[in-house]
């Protein structure tokens, strides 16, 4: 990368090295929703509250994480032909784990996440994680990868949950921000306000992208 | 070398001399007797409305054209038309914040996210009362009656809510004609709703003042007769046949004209000419669509009013109409298919 920097030290570093390039990523250059705009199920449907947004995001951080590396070290034993297939029952059997833990450290927790801890299955960000990165890399790295998907997954999960709750219910992981007899604005609790949310996010995140591309 | 005086440029060529400028700013004209009635019948709650509501679309726009280093907008009044426009679809009492909101929501988020004036798929202020209606239904639904004493002095309690707190509402509040026809049975008068004696939302009860406004643009050539003309026939053919076939049920075809927000929509919403089809064909196909949908959503919908959504589902098909009703050029044959 010869790119006419005047940032120095930490970031420099950070910048050249390959490792922390795979990380960094997944949170800003290739971010999983606001860039590629994958898994956009639980984006929309369980970021009507900070802490659903938060659980879904780390539930799928860790499914991310879990399968990537089984992915990579069987990268070699998995035959071409049925690789989907083996990765989907990878990723079942991590989702399946991650379904009984929520269950057994919060039932309501498990409720108003619903039927998406089971989606995340079909969590199109995980297969594309397995199928384009880890199935061709070394554990370490998809190891890196998934950290960065998972936190840029988490992040972007957690910038529309918290804009969502504000607006919604007048509160931020259930602490309550206004003084009573606050108007809650219905729509952002229901679907329609998750669409209404992620477009105004994906505006900023484009023009700050734009905003950097020219200077 | 001859020096090149030879101007290039796409058509039209020939061009009327009227601008952007001009036809807003008629349209402005066109809407002020509906705005004046709108503080007659209901005071000084609705007055602090509009120009909420006003005020609020002009600076969304000025802040916006400045941020993103284009010259500012406002001075071709479309902006206030939109804020105009969102003012007058509210109910009279409703909270002034709310006001703000959907008119910074109507222009940021339906005129200037998709580029500006020209390029807005829908029509802003119905986008801004969209978003409303989702988001405060209870606000929005809660109608102030008309024609109170004392309205020019007192202010009604809702309009000054707090910025976001709940409005606390007057004891008094009154149905509109459509809500009273869909819940209770009970159809007003046609010459009262002709006249605006009714409640409803700030400029949608006056029907004859809006049909004037109508009929000035028309006159001026600035408005496209057959959106209004097509919507007006068809709601008012399928409410008749519905009449005829169940009087108790059905309203009758006139009440179906002069209630609730049809002839605001017809007149002034679902002639945006940038989201109405450009050909003859197309737009009555529009119209009909619009009056089909308003006539569908009143009589068996479970909301009692649908022109704002009759309108902005046209709006979305209006490309589409355009696109598979295309002028035949002129000198091809009919089956040429137009790309």
């Amino acid at each position: 990368m010869n790119k006419p920097t005047d940032k120095s030290g930490f970031f420099a570093a950070l910048e050249d090295s390959p490792s922390a390039d795979t990380f960094l990523r997944g949170l800003w250059k290739d971010n999983p929703v606001f860039v590629q705009v994958l898994g956009m199920c639980p984006v929309l449907a369980v970021t009507n509250t900070s802490m659903n947004a938060l659980a879904m995001g780390l539930a799928t951080a860790f499914v991310l994480l879990m399968s990537n590396v089984l992915v990579s070290s069987l990268r070699h034993f998995i035959p071409k032909q049925v690789r989907i297939a083996s990765y989907i029952l990878i990723i079942a059997t991590f989702v399946t784990i991650t379904d009984y833990a929520i269950m057994a450290i919060s039932v309501e927790l498990h409720k108003s996440l619903g039927a998406f801890i089971s989606l995340i299955v079909v969590n199109c960000l995980i297969l594309s994680r397995a199928e384009a990165f880890a199935s061709k890399n070394t554990v370490g790295q998809s190891m890196l990868d998934a950290l960065g998907m998972g936190v840029g997954f988490t992040f972007a999960l957690l910038c529309l949950g918290v804009v969502r709750e504000v607006l919604g219910s007048g509160s931020v992981f259930g602490f309550g921000l206004f003084p009573d007899g606050f108007q809650n604005w219905i729509v952002m609790i229901l679907p329609a306000g998750g669409f209404f949310t992620l477009a105004i996010w994906l505006l900023l995140f484009n023009i700050l992208k734009q905003k950097r591309a020219t200077t | 070398m001859f020096k090149q005086t030879l101007h290039i440029s796409t058509s039209p060529h020939l061009k009327l001399g009227v601008s952007t400028d001009d036809i807003m700013r008629n349209v402005v004209w066109a809407m002020l007797p509906t705005s004046a009635f709108a503080v007659y019948a209901f005071g000084l709650s609705v007055f602090l409305l509009l120009v909420t509501s006003v005020v609020a679309a002009i600076l969304t726009e000025h802040l916006l054209c400045r941020w993103s280093g284009k010259e500012s907008t406002v001075n071709d009044w479309s902006a206030a038309i939109t804020g105009l426009l969102l003012g007058l679809t509210l109910p009279p009492a409703f909270p002034l914040w709310m006001a703000f909101v959907g008119s910074v929501i109507a222009i940021a988020l339906g005129k200037f996210a998709f580029g500006g004036l020209g390029y807005n798929t829908f029509n802003p202020a119905l986008v801004g009362r969209a978003v409303l209606q989702a988001a405060f239904p209870a606000a929005i639904t809660t109608w102030h009656p008309a024609f109170l004493e004392g309205r020019f002095t007192d202010i009604a309690g809702s309009t000054l809510a707090l910025p976001f707190m709940e409005p606390t509402y007057d004891a008094v509040s009154g149905a509109t004609p459509l809500s009273a026809f869909k819940f209770d049975g009970v159809a007003a008068d046609s010459a009262d709703l002709a006249l605006g004696l009714v409640s409803g939302s700030a400029g949608e009860t006056c029907a004859l003042l809006i049909v004037l406004g109508g009929i000035y643009l028309i006159a001026r050539n600035m408005m496209n007769w057959r959106i209004p003309v097509s919507i007006l026939l068809t709601v008012y053919v399928l409410s008749g046949i519905m009449h005829w076939v169940d009087a108790e049920a059905y309203p009758s075809p006139v009440f179906m004209l002069f209630s609730g927000g049809l002839m605001l929509g017809a007149v002034f919403m679902a002639t945006d000419m940038v989201a109405s089809p450009l050909t003859a064909k197309g737009v009555v196909v529009y119209g009909v669509l619009i009056g089909l949908l308003v006539v569908v959503i009143r009589l068996w919908g479970g909301l009692p009013e649908g022109v704002m959504y009759a309108i902005l589902l046209a709006n979305a098909v209006s490309p589409h109409i355009d696109s598979a009703l295309q002028n035949r050029v002129y000198g091809t044959h009919k089956k040429a298919k137009a790309v």
